[in-house]
């Protein structure tokens, strides 16, 4: 890369932050000190008043946003939104984005050494919950001296947070803004992520999570969990023109099957034939180089267990009713993952307990991915109401 | 602000919470918001009004009013609004008992086809009506279902709904002796504010 993107949020240099104080988790384990790694874009204002806090997802990490070097290749995981003069505004707000508990981008987790040990927690890291990922974020916040977030923003299981959030420290957030998120998950859901961790832990290299003692990594196991995942976040249409010829306007888009070979003929042997099939080798492959087993096992636990209706007799418009935060959903029609239908959930049990919400159900072919994407009318709507949550936080309370 | 609205709004009590069905641009809640202290959700399908809506700050929900409203709970607002928007739904009769379901009070606005310009088009053109009020040739138009305020009266008869109020105003939304006397010859948007009996 010769220079930056001038709507890039630039170069970013990531911040750890050291906890002393023990957590609590919700599995009953105590987690005696942690580190968090941390990345900020824009100005924190006089007033503290235009914080935002970046919740990611399953795969996602603390680099949401710009590069860490102009050698960098990629932006970061959510570039497409954060920076000068996009959705979320980096010339308006004060963004914060961390690296969950039990990641493996910098944060505590698996891969980190535990002090009581001096070796890596491996499989011995507590599965830490959405909750727990909350907790750890008032202390974060606590250590910003940040007194309430003019929003808690995430997509998926960062939506997960973003809900989280707004039931578990209702005076600390003016907005939560939920995309493509789930009140929790369906069976369908978690037999996905059964089937991501079984390919982990059958992977002979896993030596039941302990393999980074033995300098090696589970790498077979994590490829096929991701390329199982990847399929989830794709749509249908999306695959098809992805893997497809290009559809003439002459032809109907249903003529395109996505049936594109890898090379110009049929193998008679099984080897991947066909571009879907290399290009799923391909990402599986590049995502088990970088991202650690444990965490992976450790965030589809986090995923499966999320469920904050569980305290208030499985009824979520209870756990609403303290929420004191005005809500914004998104959902995406092709979304087959968190399809529409999930965020409706929550709109009606937001409704329910009367709470001031605003969704939006947007048109788009990349199905789950499309919260990571700019989309158009999605980028349009998540700006707009930004905006305004500017004007309401800290216009007017100047 | 459109007139109707406008006689609308003098309907709607300071501090209530409303439910404006087809909400158009957010103009009408964002004005309750700052003058009354009103509480609301608007519902909208349309995405350039739903950017409108959240640009001022409205609370908005994309949802089709011919689709199911039972994600809304009985009695959860004061009023609900539907405002020029009956004539174009599926089912106008089953929103009305909707409306009344989930609000204590309704308000309803609509064209009214009983309107003496629409009686003399089609009596002497012998074609349905266009004007500037109604711009749509009938194959295109998404007002399926016009009525007369004399229709919608006996509508709420048989559905024994308690009329608060009624009013018609013209195009300019200024009402007259003769749309007193003789609101389903000379009214052009009727206004209508319901309870249940």
């Amino acid at each position: 890369m010769n220079s930056i993107p001038s709507d890039s949020a630039g170069i970013i240099e990531p911040q750890k932050f050291h906890f002393d104080k023990p957590l609590n988790l919700t599995s009953g384990r105590i987690l005696p000190c942690f580190d968090l790694i941390v990345e900020t874009y824009g100005e924190l204002n006089a007033a503290k008043s235009n914080a935002i806090l970046i919740c990611h997802a399953l795969s996602g990490d603390h680099h949401a946003a710009g590069y860490h070097s102009l050698e960098d290749k990629k932006a970061g995981w959510w570039d497409a939104c954060i920076g000068p003069g996009k959705a979320i505004d980096t010339n308006l707000f004060y963004i914060v984005s961390l690296n969950n508990l039990g990641g493996c981008g910098g944060s505590t987790g698996p891969t980190s050494i535990n002090p009581e040990t001096g070796r890596h927690y491996g499989p011995n890291f507590p599965i830490v919950t959405v909750k727990d990922w909350v907790t750890s974020q008032v202390m974060l916040m606590e250590k910003l001296k940040i007194i309430k977030w003019a929003a808690v923003v995430g997509g998926s299981l960062g939506g997960m947070q973003v809900l989280q959030w707004s039931i578990s420290f209702p005076e600390r957030l003016h907005s939560a803004i939920c995309i493509a998120g789930a009140p929790k998950l369906s069976a369908q859901n978690i037999a996905f992520n059964e089937v991501a961790r079984q390919s982990i832990t059958s992977d002979p290299e896993f030596f039941e999570g302990h393999y980074l003692e033995r300098n090696t990594a589970p790498k077979k196991g994590l490829t096929l969990a991701r390329m199982v995942g990847h399929i989830t976040y794709l749509s249908d249409s999306a695959m098809r023109s992805k893997f497809g010829k290009t559809v003439n306007d002459c032809e109907k888009e249903g003529d395109n099957f996505g049936r594109d070979l890898k090379s110009g003929e049929l193998s008679f042997g099984f080897d991947a034939d066909f571009q879907v099939e290399s290009y799923l080798h391909y990402q599986g492959e590049r995502f088990s180089e970088n991202f650690d087993a444990n965490t992976y096992l450790l965030m589809t636990k986090a995923l499966d267990y999320f469920d904050p209706s569980i305290d208030y007799d499985d009824n979520l418009s209870e756990a609403f009713s303290e929420s004191n935060c005005k809500f914004l959903l998104i959902s995406f029609s092709t979304d087959w993952r968190f399809p529409p239908e999930r965020s409706r959930e929550i709109v009606n049990d937001l409704l329910k307990a009367n709470k001031e919400v605003t969704y939006l159900e947007i048109e788009a072919d990349q199905g789950h991915d499309a919260f990571l994407l700019p989309v158009p009318r999605y980028i349009e709507a998540l700006s707009s109401y930004l905006n305004h949550i500017h004007t309401e936080v800290v216009k007017n309370a100047s | 602000m459109r007139p109707d609205l406008e006689i609308i709004q003098n309907w709607i009590e300071p501090e209530s919470h409303v439910l404006d069905l087809g909400c158009g641009n957010g103009a009408l809640l964002d004005f309750l918001k700052g003058s009354k202290n009103v509480t609301g959700i608007g519902l909208e399908i349309d995405p350039k009004d739903i950017r409108s809506c959240i640009e001022k700050g409205v609370s908005v929900i994309e949802q089709n009013l011919d689709e199911s409203l039972s994600n809304f709970q009985n009695n959860s607002f004061d009023t609900v609004l539907l405002a020029q928007t009956l004539q174009a739904l599926n089912r106008p009769d089953h929103l009305i008992d909707e409306m009344l379901r989930i609000g204590k009070k309704g308000i309803v606005t609509f064209p009214n086809f009983g309107n003496w310009k629409s009686r003399t088009h089609l009596a002497t053109k012998g074609r349905m009506p266009i004007s500037e009020f109604m711009p749509h040739q009938w194959y295109e138009t998404p007002n399926i279902h016009f009525c007369t305020v004399n229709d919608f009266d006996a509508l709420c008869v048989s559905k024994n709904i308690r009329v608060l109020a009624r009013t018609v105003v013209d195009s300019k939304h200024q009402g007259s002796w003769a749309m007193k006397f003789w609101p389903n010859l000379f009214g052009e948007t009727a206004i209508y504010h319901l309870a249940r009996n």
